[in-house]
């Protein structure tokens, strides 16, 4: 224990000292946390639009008019050729391109029906799917409106619709903000504990001082803990400060589960990450190849981990590399906690899973560390 | 015949095909100070490395301190101060808390801490920068520092590891003096350089060359069975030989 004790003060101290790596530590996570949520946005504005308007109508003028005032779109260019528009998307000015076909007026009120055709510049996946899916639904609307614009008041709609009314629960405006927080934090927490810890270790071994740590009588158990408390302790710190702080005052995220059996998930993963730190430690032998090596997890995590991509739309495959990556067990259990108020029999399989994680991760670091080479 | 402290019979170290260590064997005595020559290359480290129990020997036997060098690198590691060829303590440490880091580990009291800390300061001089981070601190006291911090838990054996590399005249003096110092204590002194004046100071030396222990005796007897004015021309007599280029 006496061992112990020198060695934490030791780590502390240096820690603090350390001019370039405490504000990456403390302040990086925070100023992430305050600039990502806000950019991570699914919702799709601002799509640029071409209407290629052979027919020059009233109809259309309102079709036109309604898309522009749904404000998610923006009229980039209004012409009657095709090639004009087609020249924007190849211009990469719009993304979308709406033809209305000549005659639309004419034939919409003569037989009933009419065809748009919509083009999409599918580079950027997301913004035309979603563009497209929008428009889709106004062209719907507009079609509606016209059809009670037709419809006498007083005779019934024969064709019979369903209307669906949907509420959204634990997240009721859909702010984007109460789904990013929770996760990008949870990740911000994986980068202090796995990177700082291990970069530590590696230091040590780059200037030279592990030797001296190695040929006096300390164990390697002290030696291991003295680096994983430190960090696990800056974890929980930086964590605290990211949800309480930031999450609350500048997002006003208000945790509604259960905080121990979260802050007792936290403490577990920390350990798990820590341990991966270690291994990564004991598998490098300069902080560069340490980066490298932290850097690789940190992607596949990071992408992986269900952050910014559903993992139930993943292939089967991915969806492997999703579940054997601990990042996404604290994403879902941050989520499920804060925003919908889990207690810790919903999250009981989640700690086993990390359970698993920190024995796997430490039992291999610690069988990899070795004092004599 | 004194007490024979290290025991190394037919100590071997091999990375893959390179023989680093071949076959060494020597007796070092208690209280004496052993100096270990060789050139750049000559597996004066590797041999080091595996007496302080920080390489595992590839065959071969040795005893340090009482203590099997398999089986019981942590009964040595108790008995034994290590100082590196790269400065190893801890730059962004002050020198007070170095010391008291490297006291608390090696299982000295508060007490035992704070009274040797005095003495070593008094002794070294360095009663201005106690307080001063070690990283600023110019090399040769660095170097000092680093041996007394070695040898503050009182070992049975200090290993030193070209101790003096890149120290001026004076200071490379002061710090035999900490040796003489340390050996008047007790302390059994291993240690490679390779200043030829410093092998004089050595009670026996040993030379290896390509791995191999080449000649082990008394400075005076070395230079006599080598017909050599001075050490420096037994070094050359014997390192003419080697087949393995420096580093």
């Amino acid at each position: 224990m006496r061992t112990l004790k020198f060695l934490l003060r030791k780590e502390f101290r240096q820690i603090f000292r350390n001019k370039s790596l405490l504000p990456v530590i403390f302040v990086m996570p925070i100023i992430q946390l305050l600039i990502m949520p806000l950019a991570a946005d699914y919702e799709v504005k601002n799509i640029n639009i071409s209407i290629v308007d052979h027919d020059h109508s009233p109809y259309s003028q309102k079709l036109i008019s309604k898309i522009i005032a749904s404000g998610y779109f923006r009229l980039s260019d209004y012409s009657n050729s095709f090639n004009q528009a087609f020249e924007q998307i190849e211009k990469d000015n719009s993304d979308l391109v709406l033809e209305i076909p000549k005659d639309f007026e004419r034939n919409l009120i003569r037989e009933n029906t009419q065809q748009l055709y919509i083009a999409v510049n599918a580079i950027n996946g997301t913004k035309a799917n979603l563009g497209g899916a929008y428009l889709n639904r106004l062209i719907q609307d507009y079609n509606a409106d016209i059809r009670t614009e037709w419809i006498q008041p007083q005779r019934y709609n024969a064709s019979p619709t369903i209307q669906i009314a949907s509420s959204n629960w634990f997240n009721t405006y859909l702010n984007y903000s109460f789904f990013m927080v929770p996760g990008i934090l949870a990740f911000l927490v994986t980068m202090v504990g796995a990177y700082m810890c291990s970069l530590n270790i590696v230091k040590e071994k780059e200037v030279g001082t592990i030797e001296q740590i190695n040929v006096t009588p300390i164990k390697k158990h002290h030696f291991i803990l003295g680096k994983l408390i430190p960090f696990w302790v800056i974890g929980m710190f930086v964590f605290s400060v990211g949800l309480f702080g930031v999450g609350r005052l500048v997002y006003g995220i208000v945790p509604i589960g259960s905080m121990g059996s979260l802050y007792a998930f936290l403490s577990l993963y920390l350990i798990a990450l820590l341990g991966l730190g270690l291994l990564i430690s004991t598998y490098s032998d300069t902080q560069q190849q340490a980066m490298s090596i932290a850097f690789f997890f940190m992607m596949i995590f990071l992408l992986m981990s269900g952050l910014f991509t559903s993992i139930d739309s993943m292939p089967e495959w991915a969806k492997v590399i999703a579940q054997l990556n601990p990042v996404t067990y604290f994403i879902e259990v941050m989520r499920m906690v804060v925003l919908k108020g889990s207690g810790f029999s919903d999250i009981k399989y989640h700690f086993l899973i990390i359970c698993g994680f920190a024995i796997f991760f430490n039992g291999w670091a610690i069988l990899n560390y070795k004092k004599t080479s | 015949m004194a007490e024979i402290v290290i025991k190394a019979e037919k100590l071997t170290k091999r990375f893959g095909d390179f023989i680093a260590a071949n076959e060494i064997t020597f007796d070092v005595y208690a209280g004496e100070i052993f100096g270990f020559l060789g050139a750049n290359g000559a597996g004066k480290t590797t041999a080091m490395r595996m007496l302080c129990g920080l390489s595992t020997p590839s065959s071969g036997k040795a005893i340090i301190a009482g203590f099997d060098i398999y089986k019981q690198t942590e009964s040595i590691k108790k008995n034994i101060g290590y100082m590196s060829q790269k400065f190893s303590l801890y730059e962004d440490l002050t020198v007070i808390e170095n010391i008291t880091f490297f006291g608390g580990i090696y299982g000295l009291s508060d007490k035992e801490i704070k009274e040797k800390s005095e003495i070593l300061i008094q002794q070294l001089g360095l009663q201005g920068v106690t307080k001063k981070l070690v990283g600023s601190l110019p090399l040769g006291w660095k170097q000092k520092l680093s041996f007394s911090v070695a040898v503050l838990h009182e070992p049975k054996i200090v290993f030193l590891d070209e101790p003096t590399g890149g120290v001026d005249p004076v200071t490379r003096r002061q710090f035999w003096d900490l040796i003489y110092e340390a050996s008047d204590k007790g302390i059994t002194i291993f240690v490679t350089t390779h200043y030829m004046d410093e092998a004089e100071y050595c009670n026996r030396i040993s030379m290896m060359v390509d791995g191999v222990v080449k000649a082990l005796d008394t400075p005076s007897n070395l230079k006599q069975e080598f017909a050599a004015g001075t050490m420096d021309e037994v070094f050359f007599e014997l390192a003419r030989g080697a087949k393995r280029k420096g580093d």
